[in-house]
């Protein structure tokens, strides 16, 4: 091949970069997308709550009805999320450290809630808890009522939410391997020791970010926790619940006042996420082998 | 430590990594594991470690019976082929670990460990690194780490699979050197495995060449060089 055969391009660019217009209009549809789907219905949750002035919102959300609302949802939240996480953690350690048959049906199992339509979830939980069930009257016989009760939307919001930390440890603890335990069994630690000093800390990120989302999306739950609740004002109807009924019966203020709170408590999360990852993003960097 | 394999064989599922092969290690000698690719090397080398359980057989330590000690009870420090380093910690607290894992009454005190550790930084001639990470350092950098932090366990055997598996030669010739080295100062009987026989030929007093999870033959290199006892072992030392 002569030297003349050889055209110097006029530009370098890599091989996976799109042309400056197609990055454009890339960006732009991205841009747009978001601003649609997710910035305009939020920044229209805020505006409906003001519609009346800030003192007319916040007055809507001391009312007893939206206090305790927000505390439930933050009872639940608190408790079936350390819950979900230690059972995310427990599977996704067990699936991926282990060989044994039957490990592609659990991980199906787990993704089931992720199929599942939350209302068939809720119902399933009223058919086998609800007083006229074997066990949920024996239970409402003790005075341990399950369904239309805290428990019951527990265990609602612990089904609908439990695939969250497992679905993003798997990935991550497949991906690491046993190496660096095996490392720690021999050099004499315990498999608790090994668990702690060990797994955990190459776990932590994605741990972090599973938990968020199960928080988010505990908090937010309607379809399952409808069903189990019954609604009863005050007792046992969390945000989303109190939300819907307050929208049902015209008040767009209340409504969108704790709409508005329910969409702060998310970005909170969002922005706690944020700020670790810029603060540790050192140690971030070392703990991925790139 | 004398290491004794008494019939061991094992079975993952229906295929037969080893089928039952006999091996005694004399105290303080190096040994190298030659053969091909699935010839077994890795799971001999586990059982050895405790990481993996014989299908049967026996496992001995000074003629006790060791078969059912646990991985921490045996004391091996184990060096893997991907080195397995504690990415998220510093090089002084992977070599650090072993020691902070020990019950409080044999646990050395923090000054007593930083010592050691100090000491073992020296011995692999990597003083300064005790800081980084893992990720900073380079292949032969880790590899010695991980020496280092087997060592640091005063374990009563070494394991190393695949040492320098991913080095470049140049790299390699002055690690071999550098486990002779260490081998010679704490006379600790060391297994290695390798699937380059030059590797075994030059650095091990025994070499045991296995194929297909069994042992062809085992000898010195000079015997096995001179007197290959199967085809198998003949075409596979002159490749
Ligand atoms: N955990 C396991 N499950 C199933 N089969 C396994 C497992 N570990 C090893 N084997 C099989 O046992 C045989 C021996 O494997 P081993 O890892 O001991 O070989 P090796 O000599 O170390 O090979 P290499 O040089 O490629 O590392 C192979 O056929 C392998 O597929
Ligand atoms: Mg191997």
């Amino acid at each position: 091949m002569s030297d003349a055969t050889i055209a110097k391009p006029a530009r370098f660019r890599p091989a996976t970069e799109e042309s400056p217009a197609t990055r454009w209009a890339l960006i732009a549809v991205s841009f747009a997308g978001l601003a649609i789907l997710v910035l305009a219905p939020l920044i229209a949750v805020f505006v409906e709550a003001l519609a009346d002035g800030i003192a007319a919102s916040l007055k809507s959300l001391t009312s007893p009805d939206a206090r305790g609302a927000i505390r439930l949802t933050l009872t639940i939240a608190a408790i079936s999320v350390p819950l979900n996480a230690i059972f995310g953690i427990a599977a996704a350690w067990f699936i991926t450290k282990f060989d044994f048959r039957g490990k592609a049906f659990l991980i199906t199992l787990i993704d089931l809630p992720f199929s599942v339509s939350p209302v068939v979830a809720g119902l399933c939980i009223v058919l086998m808890f609800g007083a006229n069930s074997a066990i949920g009257g024996w239970l409402v016989a003790q005075g341990y009522p399950i369904v239309f009760a805290m428990p019951g939307i527990i265990l609602a919001t612990m089904f609908v939410t439990f695939p969250f930390v497992a679905r993003e440890l798997i990935p991550v603890m497949i991906e690491q391997g046993r190496a660096e335990e095996e490392a720690a069994l021999t050099l004499g630690a315990s498999g608790w020791r090994t668990f702690r000093t060990v797994t955990l800390p190459n776990i932590r990120w994605a741990l972090l970010y599973g938990v968020l989302l199960c928080n988010a999306r505990a908090m937010g739950e309607f379809g399952a926790v409808a069903v189990v609740s019954g609604k009863i004002r005050g007792q046992t109807a969390t945000m989303p619940i109190t939300i819907e009924m307050l929208y049902q019966e015209y008040l767009s203020v209340a409504a969108f006042s704790l709409a508005g709170v329910l969409a702060l408590l998310a970005l909170v999360t969002l922005l706690l996420k944020t700020a670790l990852e810029i603060r540790h993003a050192d140690q971030l960097a070392a703990t991925h082998r790139h | 430590m004398h290491i004794e394999i008494d019939e061991i064989s094992k079975q993952f599922g229906t295929t037969a990594a080893l089928h039952p092969v006999s091996l005694a290690v004399p105290s303080g000698a190096l040994v190298a594991l030659l053969g091909p690719s699935g010839s077994g090397k890795t799971t001999l080398l586990r059982i050895l470690g405790g990481l993996e359980f014989p299908t049967s057989g026996r496992v001995l330590f000074d003629g006790q019976d060791a078969t059912g000690l646990s991985v921490q009870e045996r004391r091996a420090g184990f060096v893997f082929q991907s080195y397995a380093l504690f990415r998220h910690m510093t090089v002084f607290d992977n070599i650090a670990y072993g020691l902070n894992a020990r019950p409080r009454a044999t646990r050395p005190t923090r000054a007593e460990i930083a010592r050691r550790v100090t000491k073992l930084l020296e011995l692999i001639q990597l003083p300064d690194i005790g800081a980084r990470y893992p990720s900073q350092l380079s292949g032969g950098q880790r590899q010695r780490v991980a020496l280092a932090r087997a060592l640091a366990i005063e374990p009563r055997m070494l394991l190393l699979d695949e040492p320098f598996g991913a080095l470049d030669a140049k790299v390699r010739k002055e690690l071999r050197q550098g486990l002779r080295d260490i081998h010679d100062t704490t006379g600790l009987t060391t297994v290695f495995v390798t699937h380059d026989q030059e590797e075994a030929m030059e650095l091990a007093d025994l070499v045991v060449v296995m194929s297909m999870g069994r042992i062809e033959q085992i000898g010195k290199p000079q015997d096995i060089r001179a007197r290959p006892a199967t085809p198998f072992v003949r075409e596979f030392i002159t490749a």
